[in-house]
């Protein structure tokens, strides 16, 4: 983007009331995108009209491709970043299930794409409105998932995700809800583009598609080999913890916030600790201090980095609560809520595991209210058998 | 002293094929590729999704090219092209030939969409279908390049094909493109011509090159180039340009072998019945009629480039 691009006229940071898909777009103009191939589908449109605009206005010095299809937008983006070039896309729901096979294939030909995900149902019947089970769905591709909170969040994350994933070679996915924080505005610090600079250095492909170097990437590989390059992308991704880590730190000095993969508040002396993400986080946030000043002990754990899953934060933090509850807005149908299966399993193998409750809430954009919340703590309080699967507010 | 000056070569010299690819002996493919390659030379990246040449190329860690090539999902030679495309020139590099490469399979069939989508926005790639009329990676399935008639294993002799092979070459030319041809492994000079155009001209250019296969279609390997120029000469694959989608060049115009002594040298085809020739004859007839009227009535028009 130009020099001028996006400084208030003293050349610090600019604030800005921004709605979440344009902290998405935002992110990938400070964090110099250089080929963005979308599609629009409903709650994303926003994200990549705006980037359109911006590249035809060459505010961002970027090539935008108006692919025909999701599944041609991953695609594409696979292309510009096999040639060495740092790229961004967005999608939602239907969208992310076209592109699941390419995300596959942005993992095993290890390119570092970027790609923001609005959280919605799938159908049918037709929705629009928020749950987890398309980024889900995506979980045991190899891409990286950050689930912000808030407006700010997203923006960061897209920096830090290119940095990140730059470094390990995997692509990152960052995902909001539909309408609740992609559609809602907040004021936003849009960092200078040239502090941004500094934090995340140029893409520098390691081996790229060059003519100069002719190698073939992806041939077909036997067994003998194929097993060692799964090896080393879950490498990558114990890898991909520590620079998130490291990232995050950096991201502090650089930008004065931070975020960690999880989020605890108020958890130290918690005896049951609320298991959230995304914005459910935020309203029980609020229940937490509603509660605490009725002398009730109550934690919030927020996951926001849900590959590669942060088991060991969350073993250290439930240590010692004696009662967890994990609330899903998404179903592994057959069993249960996915971010409660991964909260169960990580504490499964570790000294101390207190009994966790997992609950079904809010599918399809239902509203998690704060009663939703308590109605969940009070179960939680008053049962001593745990269970995995106990639904909320569904009409029977 | 370079041997081009001693003689007139009429194929460039210049090898970026080399022995040790895994093609079935006569392979058809194999001859397209070597000749696009002479024609494109070394600053070309390939990006070939799920055909033949995705496995012929050599299993990793080996290639049998010397060019950098880019395998990529069935449905998307088109659109990895596009996003390398963007890519390159973003980091400005406007050199480098850029080429989706493609069976029938990939190009008719499941890669149609992507194409169409990088055909519509005239992206700078350059698309080679080479075209042995049937999946034959996965053991010769019909695709829609198959011809009326013919026999694969999900059109057995019993049952075979009864819809015609779809005219891609048309689809193509209604986007408007700078530059759609047809080319076949038996016209070499032909062939090599036509990809130095389409690397001359920027926007998206179709090449579809004619490429037997012995091993679907029956046939002895040594016969390949042979079949190649007689889909030409009895007019089954006629060599011709199309510039804009409107201006139709027909290239070569032969005198019109009967159908039948293609046919007959096919193993796919063994089952035809007198009548069934019959019919393939009226067919390739009536197209070539379509053909010769369609560059007569273009032939007139101003560049269409400028209108």
């Amino acid at each position: 983007m130009s020099e001028e691009g996006h400084r208030d006229r003293k050349g610090g940071v600019m604030q800005k009331v921004i709605m979440g898909n344009h902290a998405l777009s935002y992110g990938a103009v400070v964090s110099r995108a250089q080929v963005i191939p979308a599609y629009p589908i409903t709650p994303q449109t926003e994200v990549v009209s705006l980037l359109s605009e911006l590249c035809a206005d060459k505010v961002l010095d970027a090539k935008f491709i108006k692919v025909e299809s999701e599944h041609s937008a991953m695609a594409a983006a696979i292309g510009a970043s096999a040639v060495g070039a740092r790229t961004f896309t967005a999608t939602s729901a239907q969208g992310l299930a076209l592109m699941h096979e390419m995300i596959h294939w942005a993992v095993g030909a290890r390119l570092p794409v970027v790609l923001g995900n609005i959280n919605r149902a799938m159908g049918p019947p037709w929705t629009i409105w928020t749950e987890q089970n398309d980024s889900l769905s995506q979980r045991d591709t190899g891409v990286l998932q950050f689930y912000c909170e808030s407006i700010q969040e997203i923006l960061d994350t897209v920096i830090l995700a290119f940095k990140v994933s730059e470094r390990v070679y995997l692509p990152s996915m960052i995902v909001l809800d539909a309408f609740v924080l992609s559609h809602t505005s907040e004021n936003c610090d849009i960092p200078d583009v040239r502090l941004v600079d500094k934090y995340l250095p140029p893409y520098k492909l390691k081996y790229k598609m060059d003519w100069r170097h002719p190698h073939a990437f992806g041939g077909l590989t036997s067994p003998d080999w194929y097993y060692e390059l799964r090896y080393k992308i879950e490498l990558a991704m114990e890898q991909a913890r520590g620079e998130i880590r490291k990232a995050d730190l950096e991201f502090k000095r650089t930008f004065g916030r931070s975020y960690g993969l999880v989020e605890p508040y108020r958890c130290k002396d918690a005896e049951l600790i609320v298991i959230a993400s995304s914005t459910i986080a935020g309203t029980a946030r609020l229940v937490v201090d509603e509660l605490r000043e009725k002398g009730e002990k109550v934690g919030l754990l927020r996951i926001r980095v849900f590959r590669p899953f942060p088991c060991d934060e969350v073993r250290k933090i439930l240590k010692t609560a004696k009662k967890v509850c994990v609330i899903d807005r998404n179903i592994s149908f057959g069993h249960s809520g996915i971010f409660f299966q991964e909260v169960k399993s990580s504490m499964y193998n570790s000294q101390f595991h207190p009994p966790i409750f997992g609950f079904i809430a809010g599918l399809g954009g239902r509203d998690v209210t704060p009663d939703v919340i308590k109605e969940i703590v009070e179960y939680t309080e008053s049962h001593e058998q745990p269970e995995d699967k106990i639904w909320i507010g569904v009409k029977r | 002293m370079d041997r081009s000056e001693k003689m007139k070569l009429t194929i460039p010299e210049i090898e970026l094929m080399t022995p040790g690819h895994l093609a079935c002996q006569g392979c058809g493919a194999t001859l397209a590729m070597r000749y696009t390659l002479k024609a494109l030379g070394q600053k070309t990246m390939l990006f070939i999704p799920a055909c033949c040449w995705s496995v012929l190329d050599g299993p990793f860690p080996y290639s049998s090219l010397d060019v950098p090539i880019f395998h990529t999902a069935f449905e998307t030679a088109a659109s990895v092209a596009s996003g390398a495309r963007a890519g390159l020139d973003i980091l400005g590099d406007k050199e480098t030939n850029v080429v989706s490469w493609a069976g029938d399979g990939g190009t008719f069939d499941i890669g149609i969409q992507a194409l169409s989508g990088a055909a519509e926005r005239n992206d700078n790639i350059i698309y080679v279908c080479y075209d042995n009329e049937a999946y034959m990676n996965t053991g010769i399935q019909r695709s829609s390049a198959t011809p009326r008639h013919s026999w694969t294993t999900t059109t057995p002799e019993k049952h075979p094909k009864t819809a015609p092979k779809k005219n891609m070459v048309d689809i193509m030319a209604a986007h408007r493109i700078p530059y759609t041809a047809t080319a076949s492994i038996a016209y070499p000079e032909d062939l090599i011509r036509k990809m130095e155009k389409a690397k001359s001209i920027v926007g998206t250019k179709f090449i579809h090159i004619f490429a037997p296969c012995p091993t679907g279609w029956k046939t002895p390997p040594e016969i390949c180039v042979k079949l190649a120029r007689l889909a030409v000469q009895t007019k089954v694959f006629p060599l011709y340009e199309i510039e804009y989608g409107l201006q139709y060049t027909i290239n070569k115009k032969p005198r019109g072998t009967p159908v039948i002594e293609y046919l007959k040298l096919q193993g796919r085809f063994r089952h035809l019945t007198q009548d069934d020739v019959e019919e393939i004859q009226k067919n390739v007839d009536r197209e070539w009629e379509i053909l010769i009227r369609k560059a007569e009535a273009t032939r007139d028009l101003a560049n269409p480039s400028s209108a």
